[in-house]
Order: structure tokens, then C-alpha cells, then sequence
């Protein structure tokens, strides 16, 4: 038995996170010397025409053609990794649903507009029935390996489902809260290792919500805070506006 | 005429690869004539100018610098930059001197993938840096270690290089420990030797030879620096300008044939890029980027396109040698921490803010990126715009073409494919970036 296909494809992104992967450095010989990388167009020339043991996707879903080329990509793949934030929750790439089609097309490309092919923008997993979800914008390099390694060996990873502040609070970070600053921490899936306030920034919510998020506990917090709502409301929606389209589906 | 130039070539690549995006080329020649001549750009267009408006200026980098992953460093400060222009805030010469640093690693990250791993395979015959690891086994960890000892540098400065977290307007969430000086310094030490063994490898690669003439532009200034972050805007057919006249400089235009924007100055079009760079400063660059060079043989005003890629080797040079004076200075001078900045969406007011125009011009790996932001009195943007390095090259780039195809006609029409594969590499286009700013207009396709 050769070693597994695996593929490489991006949608609508900033390939960032394909860029992480590149970024492992030594390691990812390592990773090499265990798959076979059959198509990679970023950094490689060749191309493949038969089934992928492993499609790693990247990238959401924002024309007609794309919805066409994931429903092939799946229908070739035996496991289907959608990996960095776009493809999982729609990441940024959702804000363009905070307005009209028309208006945003009309805004950005005037009387052209309607050259321009776009459909509110969706997940992949809103589209294709997705195995393995990485998520994270850019992906946190070690839970990527651990999800290729659960991949590759047909073992189940599961996300993890507690807020960010449990890692936080375990990387000894002063809560922003008590600065004065609002973060997304609270209700954001951990994974990351708090990665952005362990760097002095805030939490964006790049991960997406925990499923089960403690609604009433943010709201004490928002009120004590004296926050007003429609700032926490444009946070969450930098990632996160695509979860909409799973309400009305 | 020979009856080789009366050929029919049709060059059609669907998805051009080792190019960060997605772009096609089409050629079509009839009867020796050529018809058709274009790159597309046929990336998913992302709506980033149109998201930004209504949102806080304070979030725009953490917003704009996911355009790209390649280049987020190089969008996250033209976008602080343009912001702080706006809201008329000056930062401090400790955080310039920290953008400064983080803009060399970037150039030398980027410039790096681009030598080694998209540009190489082309060089050394084969289709992807993959097949080398076998043949070319201590060259290709060479260029991992070498990617992957500016990224540590990147995550010990700002957090990460795809994203990076805590370089925001009004300076750095979190400033470098002494320890992280020494690491970063150590490991730009160590770079060195591995940047000797890839300016003897560069000198062994033989590039493609063809020469057109045209205009290079970039930022120049008065000083000795070899200008990155700051300074005027300027090209070698004399023109100069502020950036804040950037709509003068670019000029966009639609042509019917073509699915993104075009742009020119002073002639059909013009080019930016670590060649533009070298043509307009190469006298301030740093002496061990200057002997490599003259090792190589490059000299101002070069004018082969694919020598881009020599051009990025000398830049790399610089890039290193320069960020090690400005990391030393900063150990000899110990860090003011006082000057950590807590920021968010400027809840507290940390920042005063008024309302403005502001206007960011930044060299980045593959040329000069403009960022343009209108802000109210609280600071949301009205209007956001960027010109991106290579939208202003794709015109140039096409009009390379169109002189390059004609004089290789006698090649077969695999070598007339890669030839024009190359040449649009070797200006490290980032498609991802030209699209997903809203510059890109499909005319009809």
C-alpha cells in the first residue's frame, strides 16, 4: 500500500493558512515523508486526476463555480479536511452578508457590476458534508498536525468545545475585561492556546462560538462593562456572520 | 519572414501554479501574429473595501491584512500607516524602528519562498520543489530553515507572520523581552552563512534573457536609507510625488480585453518590485547587498524582468544585514516598555482621534502598496481603497509578453508556455491581493 493522496485546494482566501503549512519548516518533511502531496497548485506544478485519500480545503464558498468544484472535490475524497476559518465558519470572508448583494457589488465595482458573480457567502461545511474541521484564522499549526495525524490514522478529533479564557487563564493573562477593553474570549471555541492575548491583543473570535455559549454570563458582563451592544455585535460578526445562513436553511 | 514565425501558437494555462492566487494566460498567435496576449485574474473577488466601511479604524489592519496571507506584515502597516495619517497620530521612533524591522522580515520570508520554492524549479527543470527534495536534499532544507528562521523572528516580534497580532496603530501591543532581542538576534546570526550558500547557488542559475524597457516605481527620499516604510513617491522617468497624490501615480484604467485593472504613469505601463526598488536606490542599499550585486551582475537600470528574482536575492541581503543594525541599536539602547500600547477598539479613548484622509504607501515584498482611508470624528471609516502592488504590474506585465512572444516564436510551444510562465513568476504576483481588493473589474469575460 503507497503512501495516502493527499490534496491541497483554496477557495475564496488569503491563503494564509497554506502558508502556515509551508511555514512548519523541518516538520514539514517530516509530514511529507508520511503523505503523498499529490496537488498543492500554491507551491507545485503537478496535477492529479484520480480519488484523494485526504482534501484538505481552504476557503469559503462565495460563486456558482465553487459550490460546482467543492461537490467534486468531495465526490473524489475520502476525507475531507476544511481547514483555517473561512472554510469552517466563513470567517471574514461573511462580513460581505452584513449588506445587500446588489449594493455591496455596486459599491465595489459600479456600473460593472453586474460582470460579478457572488452569492452570500457560505462555509464549507454548509455546502459538503465535511470530516475534519481546523479551525482558526490563520490555523494553529500544532492542532493542524494533530488532525492530519487523526486523519490519516481514521481516528475522530473533536474540537475543542470550551471558551478561550480557559486557556488564558491558564497562560496567567491579566483579563481585558478588567482593562476596560472588550474580547471575544468568553464565547470563543479555545484551541489556539489564546494565541492572540497571550500577544497583547484581543480575542477577534476567529474560531467561531462555542456551541453551548453562557448567554447570561456575557450579558452580566457586557452591563457591568457599561459596553455598548452594537460594538460587541460588528465583533461578532467579523467572523462569525455565516452562522446565520444555518437559521434559515 | 521564416516560415517558423508564420506558426499558430495557442497558449491557454488554466490556473497558473507556484503563483500565490489564481490567474490564466492566454496567448493566441495567427499566422506569425499575435492576437491575443493576457493574463486573467480569475480569483473569487472578496468585497474587503466594502466590509470596511462602518468599522472602527482601529479594527482595519486585523481586518485588511487577511487580504493575503504572503503579505499580511506588508498590509498590516500601509493600513496602520493610512490610519494613523487619518486620525493624525505620530508614532514613536522606537515603533517605527520595530515597523522597519518587521517589513525586513517579511521581504526576507517572502522573497525566500519565492527564489527557493516557486522560482528554483523552474531553473533547475523540474515542476515543484518536491522532486528536489531527493535531488537537491540539503538545498531544499536550506530554504525551509531559512523560511523558518524569519517566521520565528516574526513570532517573537509580533506573534505570528501569517497575521501577525500585536503590531497595531498607535504601535505594538507587546513589546520584544531582552531575551527576545537576543533570540531574534541569534537567529539572524545564524542566517548568515545560509544566506552566503543562496547567493552561490542564485549565482548559479542562468535566467532567461530579454530586456524591455520601462518605468520602475517605488518610494525614493532625500536620505541614505534604502526607503521601505516611508518617503516620497517616485520612478526612474523623473517623476515624483507624495503619496498622498497615489491616484496620480497609478492612474487606473479598464481595457475591455482584460479582467483586472491597469495602471500607468509616464508611459504604456510601468513596473514595482524589489527590481524597482533596486533600479530607483540600489546606491543606498546595504555594502554586503551591493557586492552581491555586482556578483551577479546586476545593475541599475536593469531591464529584464526576470532578473526580479535577482533583484529579491540582493534585497534579501539587505534586508538581513539591515535588520541586524536595527535589532543591535535596540539592544544597545534597551526597549522603553512603557510604550506597550492596550488599544482594542479605542473603548477608553487611549487615542485621541479626529476625522481625516489618510494615506499609507508601503514597500512590500512585490512592490509599492497604497492603502486610503476616510474616517468621521469617531473614527469609522467612510471609504476605504488600496492599490496593490500587482494590480500596477499586471499591464507591464502583458506588455512583456506581447514583446517577449513574437521573439521566441522558433521554440516549441511547451518552452513558449513555461517562458511566459516564468516571466509572469518572476514578478512573484499575488493574485490573491489584486482580487481581493476591489480594484479588480471584469469587463466581460
Amino acid at each position: 500500500m503507497g503512501k495516502p493522496k493527499v490534496a491541497f485546494f483554496d477557495f475564496a482566501c488569503c491563503e494564509g493558512c497554506q502558508l502556515q503549512v509551508a511555514n512548519m519548516g523541518k516538520l514539514l518533511l517530516d509530514v511529507l515523508g508520511a503523505i503523498d502531496v499529490v496537488e498543492f497548485r500554491e507551491v507545485m506544478s503537478e496535477k492529479w486526476d484520480q480519488d484523494f485519500d485526504v482534501a484538505v480545503v481552504e476557503g469559503s464558498i462565495t460563486t456558482p463555480h465553487a459550490i460546482e468544484r467543492i461537490k467534486k472535490i468531495r465526490e473524489r475524497s475520502k476525507v475531507l479536511i476544511a481547514y483555517g476559518s473561512c472554510a469552517t465558519i466563513g470567517g471574514v470572508n461573511g462580513m460581505k452578508n452584513n449588506f445587500k448583494l446588489g449594493d455591496i457589488r455596486k459599491e465595489v465595482y459600479g456600473k460593472d457590476a453586474k460582470f460579478f458573480e457572488t452569492i452570500e457567502t457560505r462555509s464549507v461545511p454548509q455546502v459538503v458534508k465535511v470530516d475534519y474541521l481546523v479551525h482558526g484564522c490563520p490555523v494553529y499549526i500544532p492542532e493542524f498536525v494533530k488532525v492530519l495525524k487523526a486523519a490519516l490514522a481514521g481516528l475522530p478529533y473533536d474540537v475543542p468545545d470550551y471558551s478561550v479564557c480557559v486557556e488564558c487563564k491558564l497562560n496567567e493573562n491579566v483579563c481585558l475585561y478588567q482593562k476596560g477593553i472588550t474580547c471575544l474570549g468568553p464565547i470563543t471555541r479555545a484551541g489556539c492556546n489564546s494565541w492572540c492575548i497571550n500577544n497583547g491583543n484581543i480575542c477577534y473570535g476567529c474560531r467561531g462560538m462555542v456551541s453551548n455559549p453562557n448567554e447570561n454570563g456575557a450579558i452580566d458582563v457586557i452591563k457591568k462593562y457599561k459596553i455598548p451592544m452594537d460594538l460587541i455585535k460588528n465583533k461578532m460578526n467579523m467572523y462569525n456572520k455565516c452562522r446565520e445562513n444555518d437559521n434559515h436553511e | 519572414m521564416t516560415i517558423m514565425s508564420k506558426r499558430n501558437v495557442c497558449v491557454n494555462v488554466e490556473y497558473l501554479t507556484r503563483v500565490e492566487g489564481h490567474g490564466n494566460i492566454v496567448v493566441d498567435v495567427k499566422n506569425g501574429e499575435l492576437k491575443t496576449c493576457q493574463l486573467q485574474i480569475v480569483e473569487a473577488p472578496r468585497f474587503f473595501e466594502g466590509m470596511l466601511q462602518g468599522r472602527s479604524i482601529f479594527e482595519a489592519q486585523h481586518i485588511t491584512c487577511r487580504i493575503c496571507g504572503i503579505c499580511s506584515c506588508g498590509h498590516t502597516l500601509a493600513s496602520i500607516q493610512a490610519a494613523e495619517d487619518a486620525i493624525g497620530f505620530t508614532p514613536s521612533e522606537q515603533t517605527i524602528k520595530l515597523r522597519k524591522f518587521l517589513l525586513h522580515m517579511e521581504n526576507l520570508d517572502s522573497h525566500l519562498l519565492h527564489i527557493y520554492l516557486l522560482v528554483a524549479p523552474d531553473l533547475l527543470g523540474v515542476k515543484s520543489f518536491v522532486p528536489l527534495i531527493d535531488t537537491h536534499n540539503k538545498v531544499v532544507r536550506r530554504a525551509l530553515r531559512m523560511k523558518k528562521a524569519s517566521n520565528d523572528v516574526c513570532d517573537l516580534l509580533v506573534g505570528r507572520h501569517v497575521h501577525p497580532i500585536s503590531s497595531i496603530v498607535g504601535g505594538f501591543t507587546k513589546l520584544p523581552k531582552e531575551k527576545d532581542l537576543d533570540a531574534m538576534l541569534n537567529i539572524l546570526y545564524n542566517m548568515r552563512p545560509d544566506m552566503e550558500a543562496t547567493v552561490e547557488l542564485a549565482a548559479t542559475l542562468k535566467f532567461p534573457e530579454f530586456e524591455r524597457d520601462t518605468e520602475y516605481v517605488g518610494l525614493v527620499s532625500d536620505d541614505a536609507e534604502y526607503p521601505m516604510l516611508s518617503g516620497e513617491v517616485g520612478s526612474t522617468d523623473g517623476v515624483r510625488m507624495n503619496k498622498k497624490d497615489y491616484k496620480k501615480i497609478t492612474n487606473e484604467f479598464v481595457v475591455p480585453h482584460s479582467s483586472a485593472k491597469h495602471a500607468k504613469l509616464s508611459r504604456d505601463s510601468y513596473a514595482v518590485g524589489a527590481l524597482a526598488r533596486f533600479n530607483l536606490n540600489a546606491g543606498k542599499l546595504h555594502p554586503k547587498a551591493k557586492a552581491v550585486a555586482d556578483a551577479v551582475g546586476l545593475k541599475p537600470k536593469c531591464i529584464n524582468p526576470y532578473l526580479n528574482t535577482a533583484a529579491q536575492l540582493v534585497e534579501c541581503v539587505h534586508s538581513l544585514e539591515d535588520s541586524i543594525q536595527i535589532m543591535e541599536d535596540l539592544k544597545k539602547n534597551g526597549i522603553n516598555r512603557d510604550e506597550t500600547v492596550i488599544v482594542g477598539l479605542n473603548e477608553k479613548g487611549t487615542i485621541p482621534v479626529k476625522p481625516g484622509n489618510g494615506v499609507g504607501a508601503v514597500e512590500v515584498p512585490r512592490g509599492i502598496l497604497f492603502h486610503n482611508y476616510e474616517v468621521d470624528e469617531k473614527g469609522i471609516i467612510q471609504k476605504a481603497n488600496c492599490v496593490i502592488p500587482t494590480n500596477q504590474n499586471v499591464n507591464n506585465i502583458e506588455h512583456d509578453m506581447k514583446k517577449l512572444v513574437p521573439e521566441i516564436l522558433d521554440k516549441s510551444d511547451e518552452e513558449i508556455t513555461l517562458a511566459l510562465e516564468m516571466l509572469v513568476r518572476a514578478y512573484d504576483p499575488c493574485i490573491s491581493c489584486s482580487a481581493h481588493f476591489l480594484d479588480v473589474k471584469f469587463v466581460n469575460l
